[in-house]
């Protein structure tokens, strides 16, 4: 066969040639930053969750940079792979695979909606690849590999409705998002509901790109229940603020929610609409300690001084990356296994929430709560402090250190 | 007595919020056959368009009725002019095309103006239906809703503008071969489409709140709306959004919403079934 060198051949195995080195690429950029701690995010930076993405993936680098600041973590320097998972649960699953086979990472920080954790958590509990969801959910993960710093209906539901209960009365209208964070939190109020003496009236699921509340506000007046308590997730859920305050009904009826200001909504929403919603979070950007103004402050450096409003969204990522760190540096090494040894033996840090400690019972966090109310400003008013609050786990049914091999999410009727 | 007052406003109500959503999409699809899948950052501009000037200092009402539509309608011939003229006649390339358009006027909104502008309170108050709570506002948008759609139905009738208009949807070769500037009067119909859609979203901004991605919450039942209703602008306009709205807000006032959002669905589905072309491929064919 003789070699011809014409323009066609040099074309064909140069083009084989680029693909041969391209494929090779990714294990090349592995080895080169061979040096550095490779930690991987998903987050929903695009789409309909950009708002509370951003700034999820803002604190991780606040803390990346934090980390690097102060010389690192066993000698080596930090770095944050990131992902776009862009709203899309699918695209979850595509890049939690790739972040556990092929980026290879030492942990992966991320999630937001409680549907794309449970798409992953599988995948990371199959591949051995250590997860934590810093993300408010419905409570109940289960499973040894997953540290969920985030707050559950335990610490939320069981400080907010009491209150709401003593101040407005015993009939509750619950107005929920139709899917598993929706769904589990109705039940978990019914749960608290009926241990505080109170009922539900009624509960309404909305899928969520329902944006029409005419015929729920008509129903709320004609069941004229004490108070209404929300799970409303997204920008079409937002509406019910606009069309309830519009009917009138901001004075007459009180509203409480699990999820009204995770997504800056205290800076959006005319104070006319907001004011006087009630919530209960880990975390409030109004939050008054020292070392709250020490990370508001280092947030204003590193994104300027309109970043917005972080709340615990942000927060628990931030606090999340600095436990997983005080962790390793405990354990001495990256190795999954000492890692968790590290975690389940009592670690705590100082976050801008205060006091974080991780129960190594349920892997989940011990911390404060803050409850507020929407004020006149653009700005949450806290009426109390909760202090070392603990993760809900009614009858100790989660026990990951007597029953390692958990891997479940449990739901309120089973306990 | 007056819960059933208060169910008749809510689907009238409802009826109108399509409606208004969808007429300008029924302009730019139903007249110029252009898939435009920024259709719901048209609305979402409309609302930033009466919100930021509102917060600047300017009437509520100004910014709603005048600086809205205006400014979005100008935005709309620009698009015409760089994007969609391009483009007559290809179908998938328009789609391609305008979302691409959506995502970069998303990007945009979210770098330049955040997730954080505050939004504006729905005015004037609201009114006692016996014992029911009613805003006012939801009779705004109704008689807005109905002045707008008397209005195109008016200027495409009885306008020389209009008038031509529809000639050239109807015929272009035709409309040129007899003196008329083509490329204008597609530019001007986009933009008054555009500028439909700007005061669509302008009026809805009090109820629906601003956000950078709130155009997703529109964008399906304008299309749901427009493909059913069928070529006609006001005429499938009006008779999809009376189908809808009727269906979803009976049925949601009489199990829940889910169920409503389902039933409205299957209402779409079935009736594009029965009737591929939309409903006015088959009734009231002759009329706009």
């Amino acid at each position: 066969m003789s070699l011809d060198v014409t323009r066609r051949s040099v074309l064909r195995i140069g083009t084989g040639a680029i693909a041969a080195v391209a494929s090779l690429g990714p294990r090349l950029g592995l080895a080169e930053s061979g040096d550095k701690i490779r930690i991987g995010t998903i987050q929903d930076l695009s789409s309909f969750l950009q708002p509370f993405g951003t700034q999820k993936k803002r604190c991780l680098d606040l803390a990346v940079d934090e980390i690097n600041a102060s010389g690192g973590l066993l000698g080596r320097q930090v770095e944050l792979i990131t992902y776009d998972s862009q709203s899309n649960d699918q695209l979850y699953a595509q890049f939690a695979t790739q972040l556990a086979l092929r980026d290879k990472v030492a942990v992966v920080h991320g999630g937001l909606q409680s549907s794309a954790r449970e798409v992953i958590r599988p995948i990371f509990h199959r591949t051995n690849t250590l997860f934590f969801y810093n993300t408010p959910y419905e409570g109940g993960v289960c499973d040894r590999n997953c540290f969920c710093t985030g707050t559950t209906p335990g610490q939320l539901l069981e400080n907010l409705l009491p209150y709401m209960i003593k101040k407005y009365g015993k009939t509750i209208y619950v107005l929920a998002a139709d899917y598993n964070f929706g769904q589990l939190s109705e039940k978990w109020t019914r749960k608290i509901a009926s241990e505080n003496g109170a009922k539900v009236v009624a509960s309404e699921f909305f899928p969520l790109d329902v944006a029409q509340f005419g015929p729920t506000i008509s129903k709320i007046q004609a069941a004229k229940p004490a108070f209404i308590i929300n799970t409303f997730v997204g920008p079409a859920h937002a509406s019910f603020y606009g069309q309830w305050s519009a009917a009138g009904m901001k004075n007459e009826i009180p509203i409480a929610s699990q999820t009204f200001g995770e997504g800056g909504e205290i800076l959006r929403m005319p104070p006319e609409v907001a004011e006087g919603i009630t919530v209960c979070y880990n975390y409030l950007d109004e939050i008054d300690t020292a070392s709250n103004k020490v990370f508001l402050q280092r947030m204003r450096t590193k994104f300027g001084s309109d970043f917005g409003y972080i709340g615990d969204l942000g927060v628990n990522e931030y606090q999340g990356l600095l436990l997983w760190a005080e962790a390793v540096k405990k354990a001495g090494t990256l190795d999954r296994e000492a890692v968790i040894k590290a975690l389940e033996s009592g670690i705590s840090i100082v976050g801008p929430s205060g006091d974080v400690s991780l129960d190594p019972v349920t892997h989940h966090c011990i911390f404060n709560m803050y409850l507020a109310v929407a004020g006149k400003d653009r700005k949450f008013i806290i009426q109390e402090k909760f202090e070392k609050v603990r993760p809900t786990n009614p009858n100790g049914v989660c026990d990951l250190i007597k029953r390692p091999e958990t891997n479940v999410q449990f739901q309120p009727e089973a306990l | 007595m007056d819960f059933f007052a208060v169910v008749v406003i809510q689907v009238v109500y409802a009826i109108a919020t399509l409606a208004l959503i969808s007429i300008g999409l029924a302009i730019i699809y139903g007249m110029m056959r252009v898939i435009n899948f920024a259709h719901g950052e048209f609305l979402m501009l409309g609302g930033y368009a009466t919100v930021i000037p509102t917060h600047a200092g300017i009437n509520l009402w100004f910014s709603m009725l005048v600086i809205a539509p205006v400014t979005i309608g100008l935005f709309g011939v620009v698009v015409e002019r760089l994007i969609v003229r391009r483009l007559y006649g290809r179908v998938i390339e328009t789609m391609l095309a305008t979302w691409g358009l959506s995502l970069l006027i998303i990007g945009l909104v979210s770098w330049i103006i955040g997730y954080y502008q505050e939004g504006a309170a729905p005015p004037l108050g609201s009114i006692l239906i016996g014992s029911y709570h009613v805003s006012t506002y939801t009779f705004f948008v109704i008689l807005a809703t109905s002045v707008i759609v008397v209005g195109v139905y008016v200027f495409f009738k009885f306008t020389p503008h209009g008038l031509i208009a529809q000639g050239t949807m109807q015929n272009d070769r035709m409309a040129a071969a007899l003196g008329v500037n083509v490329h204008k009067v597609y530019a001007v119909t986009f933009g008054l489409g555009a500028a439909l859609s700007g005061l669509a979203g302008a009026i809805l901004a009090p109820m629906f709140g601003v956000m950078p991605i709130i155009g997703i919450t529109y964008i399906t039942k304008a299309f749901i709306v427009v493909v059913s209703g069928g070529s006609l602008v006001i005429g499938g306009t009006a008779s999809a959004s009376v189908l809808f709205g009727t269906i979803s807000q009976i049925v949601t006032f009489a199990t829940t919403p889910i169920v409503g959002e389902v039933a409205l669905l299957v209402a779409a589905v079935l009736l594009l079934r029965l009737l591929p072309q939309g409903i006015t491929g088959r009734f009231f064919r002759r009329g706009l």
